[in-house]
């Protein structure tokens, strides 16, 4: 008897004693984390959007609440004037969700790049989406308030040779975005002021 | 307890040489030394995590109970290995990327719990931490001595600076799977050439 709760005395400090110090290494290293996971999965993409900005946009990010979750948008400051936001959107591929980065002026509501972030295409065909710049390129100055299609759907973006289900997919990733920016407008306006 | 520290220390340099002599922990010697960076990355994040897991275990060797042992060696090795995990992420991420699972996978090195419960579950603390280091610098070395290999001739960079020119056609097939099982079978039978003298 004696025997089995020495046991389980051991066992028990033991693994309260690991919970506690993962808890304060978990707790010191989260915002360092966060940045790092921003700058390498969504850094490239962002900084492609935002090119030319005076500014970091991944330390100049704010956090809006669109109902249940928060999302993140990143600040673009131009010619001295914050008035650029980048921010997620998400489509369905072929393979699964697409996310996408689509950077938005707010002063026009015009896109000014998008660039795709995570994806499960197929390699070679519907990662073309996201390595070959020529497609991303078409969304640069298409209004953010019209919903975006591929051609076949009548709207104006060439579909990739072979990856139409990619292509309308990252379409609807930017109609996605677009749907979120338009909700939130009112709030984004009033967060990027403070950063001018 | 009749060695010193120093033999403590030296063993693992060459008898105990974990892939060559032990031939122990072989997952992530052979997945992860694509190149130099990835073997000493890994090298290191073992160091940390059996030195530390050595000193525990023996500092803690007359409070644990027999029974449970493995389970104890197990919950204060899961520790070390998620504190390395969480500091890679935070300090240098895009090499946490490259060894991907095989950080989190250090928990059932048996490099690692081997140690523990050959080594430090019956020595004392200062032969322990020694047994550790001797352990994991010949793990390093070994790690970044095939990633030199590896790299060398698979993509014809070394710590990713071209050593032989643009003109140089890489020899892809190292840097596969089957290349690292030849390259770790080469330098088994060279360490046994040079052993056997």
């Amino acid at each position: 008897m004696r025997e089995i709760i020495k046991m389980i005395v051991v066992l028990t400090v033991l693994s309260s004693f690991s919970g506690g110090l993962l808890a304060a290494i978990r707790g010191g290293t989260k915002e360092k984390i966060e940045y790092q996971q921003l700058v390498f999965v969504k850094g490239p993409a962002i900084r492609n959007i935002l090119e030319g900005c005076s500014n970091d946009p991944i330390v100049d990010r704010f956090k809006i609440k669109d109902g249940d979750i928060e999302r993140s948008f990143f600040v673009g400051v131009f010619d001295g004037k914050a008035n650029t936001v980048a921010f997620e959107g998400i489509g369905k591929g072929f393979g699964g969700d697409i996310g996408l980065m689509v950077g938005i002026k707010m002063d026009d509501d015009k896109i000014v790049g998008m660039g795709v972030t995570t994806h499960s295409e197929t390699p070679g065909i519907g990662t073309k989406a996201q390595t070959d710049p020529k497609f991303p390129n078409q969304f640069k100055g298409l209004s953010a308030i019209e919903p975006c299609k591929v051609k076949p759907d009548g709207g104006g973006i060439d579909a990739i040779s072979g990856a139409t289900v990619t292509s309308r997919g990252v379409c609807g990733g930017v109609t996605n975005a677009a749907d979120i920016y338009k909700r939130l407008k009112p709030q984004i306006a009033e967060k990027i002021k403070a950063f001018n | 307890m009749a060695k010193s520290i120093t033999q403590e220390f030296v063993k693992g340099l060459w008898d105990e040489i974990p892939p060559f002599r032990l031939v122990l922990g072989l997952c992530p010697v052979l997945a992860v030394t694509k190149s130099v960076e990835n073997g000493l990355g890994m090298g290191m994040a073992v160091v940390f995590v059996l030195v530390c897991s050595n000193m525990l275990v023996s500092l803690l060797r007359n409070i644990i109970p027999s029974k449970v042992r493995i389970a104890c060696f197990i919950v204060i090795i899961a520790t070390f290995v998620i504190v390395v995990e969480l500091l890679m992420q935070a300090y240098t991420y895009s090499l946490f990327l490259k060894l991907g699972i095989f950080i989190p996978l250090i928990v059932v090195n048996c490099v690692v719990l081997g140690r523990a419960e050959a080594f430090a579950y019956k020595n004392g603390v200062v032969a322990s931490i020694a047994d550790g280091l001797g352990i994991c610098v010949g793990f390093t070395l070994s790690l970044t001595a095939l990633g030199a290999l590896r790299e060398v001739f698979g993509s014809g960079t070394f710590l990713g600076m071209s050593v032989f020119g643009p003109s140089f056609q890489p020899f892809t097939f190292m840097v596969e799977a089957p290349g690292a099982f030849v390259c770790l079978g080469l330098m088994l039978c060279m360490m046994n050439l040079a052993g056997n003298k």
